[in-house]
């Protein structure tokens, strides 16, 4: 089946994503080989849901998301590969966390990874995921400049072969 | 999310976007990309339901293990179990956003 892009988005959000093409400096391809066998490759996750670990980590900013709508956290966290389904909090305005709360596999499926890591499909995890929360200013200036580059440093330093990013 | 992933592509590592919208992660040239037709929030599919949750992380690493060229995508062939008017609705935010907030205010001062 081919998946409907808009089925669950609010009709006069459409025109927002729709048509839109690539954006400036976007219109060339890019692409770095994956060229280990999945059994011999360690693999890293990345969700947008602004997952944090409520005990240790700060949330993220929503009070100057509120002040300022236009604004979004440009932050990101580290999560554990061990970390437990209660160790978690959601700090995301643009969605219901019901769901990720009670089962957080849903937005990062760490357990589903160890899983498969368990059974020799997959070589390894990393030791930490990473979390950001996916409501962004417009510009994307923080994450292009900071967040992004941080990110594929910490992804180096885990010996992430491959990343899977899920929006939420 | 797709602007994120061609970053750290482009930074060496290769990546995979599991997205509910395959269009437009087409559209901004992401690299590979699994589309799966479930609400936001759900990227890996039904809480507690392991077996969906694992296809779709199975098929994730598919394609990006086996991808052969940029701006692949593949579907994930699963409609959502919920009927369409709940699922749309439990996704979304019990109060609106400060953004949605705005434009609906927004809005009600231009009709006023």
């Amino acid at each position: 089946m081919i998946v409907d892009s808009y089925r669950f988005l609010p009709r006069s959000f459409r025109p927002f994503y729709e048509g839109r093409g690539p954006f400036p400096g976007e219109e060339s391809p890019v692409w770095a080989p994956f060229e280990k066998r999945l059994s011999a490759s360690r693999i890293a996750l990345l969700t947008s849901a602004g997952v944090y670990m409520k005990e240790s980590q700060p949330t993220f900013d929503l009070e100057r998301e509120d002040a300022n709508p236009e604004w979004g956290d440009p932050t990101w966290r580290v999560i554990p590969a061990t970390a437990r389904p209660e160790d978690f909090a959601f700090a995301h305005l643009h969605i219901n966390p019901e769901d990720m709360l009670a089962d957080p596999e849903i937005a990062l499926p760490l357990r589903g990874l160890a899983e498969l890591v368990d059974e020799g499909v997959v070589g390894g995890s990393v030791v930490d995921h990473v979390a950001v929360m996916g409501y962004q200013d417009r510009g994307l200036e923080d994450w292009g400049h900071t967040t992004a580059p941080e990110i594929a440093a910490h992804l180096r330093e885990q010996g992430a072969d491959a990343l899977i990013l899920a929006p939420a | 999310m797709p602007v994120l992933a061609r970053w750290i592509e482009a930074a060496g590592i290769p990546t995979v976007v599991v997205t509910m919208m395959p269009a437009v992660a087409e559209e901004r040239r992401t690299p590979r990309i699994v589309g799966v037709e479930f609400p936001y929030g759900h990227a890996f599919g039904m809480p507690h339901d392991k077996a969906m949750q694992r296809r779709v992380l199975e098929l994730a690493l598919r394609v990006l293990a086996g991808a052969a060229s940029s701006g692949t995508r593949v579907d994930f062939d699963t409609e959502w179990p919920v009927p369409l008017r709940e699922a749309y609705k439990s996704w979304q935010p019990k109060v609106p956003s400060p953004i949605v907030r705005k434009l609906l205010e927004a809005r009600a001062q231009a009709s006023t």
